[in-house]
């Protein structure tokens, strides 16, 4: 039997080699922060006329949402590394290894989650600089870095899913950009749901991806009064709300992707 | 009693749902220490039946063993003793050989000490040292090939399983290749390797097992298999307008149809005495004034072995049942467009 040492070692060991070809490819590294940072450079300028009235400005409102936006896409980023390794056949050697099952789909996503702790420390850098300022406690501010970095990290197993089940690379990344690209943006995350129409509002309420920005906001020390159709369980809970939602994608695609991944005797 | 190292008995495997039908009843038995080699056109079941005995997949019925462990039953335990070199080399072409080779001594449980003596000793032995700290992108498909190979190698595995270890790579790739292999086969390992080549199978092999639509239809050594189909013939190859005075010549000393192929002007026919029968035609030629461009003693190939036995040329190709076998249902390299 492989001891839960090994499990843990093995995982760590493709854990290590993602973070291995950022050293060998920067380049990688360097884009996956150019564009979040491009993103709050762009809203926080031309959108930045929206805040009137905002204390502290739309950036306050925008930086939550933007972190959120960049976190939710580590779900294409997994989902596009596995088809590729599947492609090029490294999943099967990882598969005629005497290595745990779990390994390589933990490993992945652990990779993953460790490259948002780079890309949000870039951003906050970034928001600190063109006016953001967090007016909570350090710990509340730790505290919502770290439930952004969970976030990400649950919706990457969602991607190991979808990388598993998809025809090829090329497939996953369009796949997973049209459904991220929407999520992202039917939410609070960059505008008020009140000027949305009626059933998007209600989607955009019970978009995980809201409760996550409404979640940061506070946590970040802006009170977020999240929309319209006021009064609803996520929009009066956002923290509570959010972790649910992650343990619920959790505890859907961990078995899921891993039984798969044992199973694939396509 | 010599020992099986390899063994598999009446492997049957469907894909798609049963639509096609990859291995149907496939049987093969490899001894200790010897090679064999799976020869056949693509999508014939090779690459299926490593797939099954490596563990990687599970047949619909039939049973796998592998070093005395049921590979269905206990895969983990087979894991740790085999290596699995595939068709394309599957390592982590952004990272360095040396960094490739550590990984995989580190998920063998190699101490990091271990690991990366290991890797030392390997790409030594495959004459990569020089490259060693080099992308792998930045390789050429042979070196690619033989680090494939070195990271099969990190625990000196009891049995190795090489699909098609020299699809794809030019003739000096595949001389360097057959070198490595022949190597790692004086050391002792059990080798089941498979090949679209004849060449590659009658170089490499002990025991060629020949397989068509998912079962082995002929098994014997080279020599066996080429005698199944009759013994030497003679080529010759003359200017055009000598090709029928030297037919003549031919049917006499070879007592038998000469078949004539005017295209590349060659003719051929049965050696009845061997080498015997060459230099009577020498003779015979030269007292004709008859003067051959190219003049040889062929033992039938494997070629023509496939062909008496399958009633068609091994070249045949079959992209969608191949890429079935490669890939599995969903066609995964096909739709890349093959393999490399």
């Amino acid at each position: 039997m492989i001891s839960i040492k090994y499990s843990i070692i093995d995982a760590w060991v493709i854990t290590k080699r993602q973070l291995m070809q950022l050293i060998r490819v920067p380049e990688v590294l360097v884009f996956s922060t150019i564009q979040p940072v491009m993103f709050v450079l762009l809203f926080r300028y031309v959108f930045g006329g929206l805040g009137a009235g905002i204390k502290g400005g739309y950036v306050q409102l925008l930086m939550p949402g933007i972190f959120v936006q960049t976190v939710a896409f580590t779900l294409a980023a997994t989902a596009q590394g596995l088809a590729q390794d599947m492609e090029k056949g490294l999943i099967d050697r990882f598969r005629s290894l005497p290595i745990a099952r779990s390994a390589v789909v933990i490993g992945r996503t652990l990779g993953d989650g460790l490259l948002n702790v780079v890309v949000l420390f870039v951003m906050g850098i970034t928001g600190f600089i063109v006016g953001w300022r967090p007016s909570s406690s350090i710990l509340h501010i730790g505290f919502g870095f770290l439930t952004l970095l969970l976030f990400g990290y649950s919706l990457s197993w969602i991607g190991i899913f979808m990388g598993l089940i998809a025809r090829d690379a090329r497939a996953v990344a369009n796949i997973t950009f049209l459904t991220i690209f929407p999520l992202t943006f039917l939410s609070n995350a960059f505008a008020s749901t009140t000027t949305m129409p009626r059933a998007l509002q209600y989607f955009a309420e019970w978009n995980p991806v809201s409760t996550m920005v409404a979640a940061a906001r506070d946590l970040f020390g802006f009170h977020n009064t999240f929309g319209a159709t006021a009064g609803s369980f996520p929009s009066q809970h956002p923290l509570p709300m959010s972790y649910i939602y992650m343990g619920l994608i959790m505890l859907v695609f961990i078995p899921l992707s891993v039984r798969r991944y044992t199973k694939k005797s396509r | 009693m010599a020992v099986k190292s390899i063994i598999a008995e009446n492997l049957v495997k469907h894909y798609r749902h049963g639509e096609v039908k990859a291995l149907d009843g496939l049987s093969l038995e490899v001894e200790e220490g010897t090679v064999l080699s799976l020869l056949g056109p693509n999508g014939a079941g090779k690459t299926t039946t490593v797939r099954i005995l490596s563990t990687l997949l599970q047949p619909d019925s039939g049973h796998a063993t592998v070093a005395g462990i049921d590979a269905l039953k206990e895969p983990a335990k087979v894991r740790s003793i085999i290596g699995l070199s595939g068709q394309y080399a599957a390592v982590d072409e952004t990272l360095t050989g040396w960094d490739n080779l550590v990984m995989f001594g580190r998920l063998y449980h190699l101490s990091n000490a271990q690991a990366q003596a290991r890797a030392t000793e390997l790409l030594a032995q495959f004459s990569l040292s020089d490259d060693a700290r080099r992308p792998i992108k930045t390789f050429s498909g042979g070196m690619r090939r033989r680090l494939d190979l070195a990271a099969s190698l990190i625990i000196k595995p009891r049995v190795l399983f090489l699909d098609e270890p020299t699809t794809g790579l030019d003739p000096r790739g595949r001389q360097e290749m057959w070198g490595v292999i022949e190597n790692l086969v004086s050391e002792g390992v059990t080798l089941l390797l498979t090949t679209q080549y004849l060449e590659e199978a009658d170089q490499l092999a002990d025991c060629i097992a020949v397989v068509d639509h998912g079962r082995v239809i002929a098994e014997g050594t080279s020599d066996e298999l080429k005698n199944r189909i009759g013994g030497e013939r003679i080529e010759v190859i003359v200017a055009e307008s000598d090709i029928t005075r030297a037919a003549e010549v031919m049917k006499r000393i070879s007592g038998t149809e000469v078949t004539i192929d005017k295209g590349v002007r060659r003719l051929a026919a049965a050696a009845p005495k061997g080498s015997q029968s060459l230099l009577e035609l020498v003779r015979e030629l030269d007292v004709e004034k008859i003067h051959p461009l190219d003049l040889a003693l062929k033992r039938p190939s494997l070629d023509d072995v496939f062909l008496s036995l399958t009633g068609r040329p091994a070249e045949e190709d079959l992209p969608e049942t191949d890429a079935l076998a490669t890939t599995g249902p969903k066609g995964r390299k096909a739709a890349k467009g093959g393999k490399k």
